[in-house]
């Protein structure tokens, strides 16, 4: 039964900020239903974001909230982590903020491997500031700063963060909600730095810009692209309008768990070493 | 009691630090600084604390902020590159009232410019670094003993107004050793932030109490509560309600202008007779201390007005010096920067001239001793300058 996550949400905080379609708030629902299904207490989750509209998100959920600085979030988290390590800390960060201005804190987060989840909401563009160029938008691909096509490749984060030493990658779609909700309560449960990319949508700039449609039609698109989530090989080509002249989108995206692997745990590494030592 | 020994300014700041129950320490390593890091890194798992290196400085700071939040009392410290990746932090913490300290131990800039060597070039950085309005409270040493001192009092004042705090020195006084009776750290522990008892139901975790100052509950502790940079109500979420915009901002002002008492210090030296007085802080202060005792020596009454707070700055006390002398030197390691809050306090009442150095070596006594004896010499006809533009006594 899929359980009622309005008691995570602040009510008070309604009607929230997210545009009609965009992809932000069922990937918000599968985080709070993994909450849920892990039962973790409210008051012992810290959900820190940086700035963007998934970065927003946390001012509606009912557990320790910190809305941070543009791209900073993981280290704003970091800190905590080590201060709390018993809180569950979860950050919000989306491609800008977590490739682009704060890609330096992502991949020394996945270096140190501290226990935190990290989900970082790929829509290709920066929807907030309007639509700008984003370290994720496909090339070719429209943003208000690339109105003849963006000319720069993509990242692939999931990637980079297994270059970097996450201990858990994942990418999954806001198509596939229930997989989503799996993975992430698996990157919850996972002791050591969780990363999930979750291919998700902007309505208001990127399908607009690119012509792909409205919330419905692009979260389809993603599907269309997308065989077998936590197998097969999906190309990002959803995000682009579906024009024969564009040139074939050679960069597989691979989508569910990427990898998973032990390796000591940043804060309980940093608190062991605290623990054998005393001032004489 | 420890014993009397030579201590270094860096080392004497790591130190108290930890007596004042610093637990976290974030840094990156920065020349004239990085001994405080590396005095952190080995004291701070022997007390029940945490030091971590982070990617930069701007990731340093977050994560103070972010161990602060959690309870723990946090340090970082830099020198000016540093702390100016830092100022967007700063505000953070000034918006969202999280208690951490920062010390800059300051070089000569701007820019890499001379890592090695001191300067006071960041008075204004320290005071105005971060975008929009926000108040600053900067201490400033002027021995290795006051680094001790002002470590210690930086935490006092940053829990007590839940702002950031600023430890402001030059290379010279991180560097410099001086006899000094270090405090035992023997039997000390894990520190954590005490948390309000006893809050009301309808808790409002931005709401102050008479002082301008609201109650921090740490993260975990069974509060649930928002952060954020944005302008928030006293519920913490955002508002753009141009009333609740203006009082937070205004309450963040008055927090500290209603309570300058608390915070401003200055040290007078033979000032009551003085025609001329030298205005100083840092290290220089030391120099002018030395110029103004030999300017007696040759009958020359001249006196000193130490300031160990830069900001909020001592307004009160520059503008009563300014009422009984004729001239205020203000000898500085930039080229310019306190000069012109002492133009203002002294309002035309004295004359202000500054004495300026940044060759990248301390100033000298005998310089200062220059600057004073032109003016003792040479005095200005009306015996006051009305606000004319500022001189360069040297
Ligand atoms: S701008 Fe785009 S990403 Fe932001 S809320 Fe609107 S649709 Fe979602």
């Amino acid at each position: 039964m899929i359980p009622d996550v309005r008691t995570y949400l602040r009510p008070a905080r309604m009607p929230h900020i997210l545009c009609p379609g965009c992809g932000h708030g069922i990937v918000l629902g599968a985080l709070l239903r993994a909450f849920h299904r892990l039962r973790l207490n409210p008051d012992q989750i810290a959900l820190v974001a940086g700035i963007g509209c998934s970065s927003r998100l946390v001012g509606y959920v009912d557990v320790c909230t910190l809305h941070t600085t543009h791209g900073r979030a993981l280290a704003f988290a970091t800190g905590l982590k080590l201060a709390r390590p018993e809180l569950t800390v979860v950050v919000l960060t989306g491609d800008g903020d977590g490739l682009g201005i704060g890609g330096n804190h992502l991949i020394h987060a996945a270096r140190r491997n501290i226990d935190l989840t990290c989900i970082l909401f790929n829509n290709a563009v920066y929807g907030m500031t309007g639509g700008q160029l984003a370290p994720t938008t496909p090339q070719e691909g429209v943003a208000s700063t690339a109105p003849y096509g963006n000319i720069e490749p993509p990242f692939d984060s999931c990637k980079l963060m297994m270059g970097a030493g996450a201990t858990f990658v994942a990418r999954g779609l806001a198509y596939e909600p229930l997989a989503l909700e799996e993975m992430i309560a698996r990157g919850l449960v996972h002791r050591g730095f969780s990363f999930i990319e979750v291919i998700t949508d902007c309505p208001e700039y990127y399908g607009r810009y690119n012509q792909l449609g409205k919330g419905p039609e692009m979260l389809m698109s993603q599907k269309r692209r997308t065989m077998d989530i936590m197998e097969i090989l999906a190309t990002k080509r959803f995000v682009v309008r579906d024009r024969p002249e564009v040139r074939a989108w050679n960069l597989p995206y691979r989508l569910g768990i990427l990898h998973e692997e032990e390796r000591p745990e940043f804060s309980q590494v940093c608190w062991q070493m605290v623990a054998g030592r005393e001032m004489v | 009691m420890g014993r009397v020994r030579l201590v270094r300014g860096n080392v004497a700041c790591a130190r108290a630090a930890i007596a004042a129950g610093c637990r976290f320490y974030a840094g990156y390593p920065i020349t004239p600084s990085s001994e405080i890091a590396e005095e952190m890194a080995a004291l701070l798992p022997k007390v029940g604390g945490v030091f971590v290196q982070m990617e930069d400085e701007i990731a340093s700071l977050a994560a103070c902020i972010g161990a602060s939040i959690g309870g723990l009392l946090a340090m970082t410290a830099t020198s000016g590159p540093g702390f100016s990746l830092m100022q967007e932090h700063l505000g953070f913490a000034a918006l969202a009232e999280i208690p951490c300290v920062v010390v800059d131990v300051m070089r000569l800039g701007p820019s890499t410019g001379l890592p090695t060597a001191p300067s006071q070039g960041d008075v204004y950085q320290a005071r105005w670094g971060t975008h929009g309005d926000r108040p600053s409270i900067v201490l400033a040493p002027a021995s290795v003993r006051e680094v001790y001192d002002l470590t210690i009092r930086a935490f006092q004042l940053s829990e007590r107004f839940r702002t950031p705090v600023i430890l402001l020195y030059d290379e010279v006084v991180g560097h410099m050793m001086e006899p000094m009776e270090l405090p035992s750290l023997e039997g000390m522990g894990p520190v954590r932030r005490a948390n309000p008892v006893d809050l009301p139901k309808d808790y409002l975790p931005y709401a102050a109490d008479e002082d301008g100052v609201p109650p921090l509950v740490s993260f975990g502790s069974g509060v649930r509560y928002h952060i954020t940079g944005l302008i928030h109500d006293e519920s913490g979420f955002p508002t753009q309600d141009p009333a609740k915009v203006s009082s937070l901002l205004r309450r963040l002002h008055e927090k500290i202008s209603r309570n300058l008492h608390e915070i401003v210090s200055v040290e007078p030296f033979l000032l009551e007779d003085a025609e001329v007085a030298v205005f100083a802080y840092g290290i220089v202060a030391r120099a002018a201390r030395e110029a103004v005792q030999e300017a007696r020596a040759r009958g020359m009454r001249v006196g000193l007005l130490r300031s160990s707070v830069l900001w909020p700055f001592p307004e009160d006390a520059v503008r009563e010096v300014a009422r009984t002398v004729r001239a205020i030197v203000v000898a500085e390691m930039n080229l310019g920067q306190m000069v012109y809050e002492v133009e203002r306090a002294a309002g035309g009442r004295a004359e202000v001239v500054g004495c300026f150095q940044v060759d990248g070596r301390p100033i000298s006594p005998e310089t200062i001793l220059d600057a004073v004896s032109t003016l003792c010499a040479h005095p200005s006809p009306s015996g006051k300058s009305k606000g004319g533009r500022l001189k360069e006594g040297n």
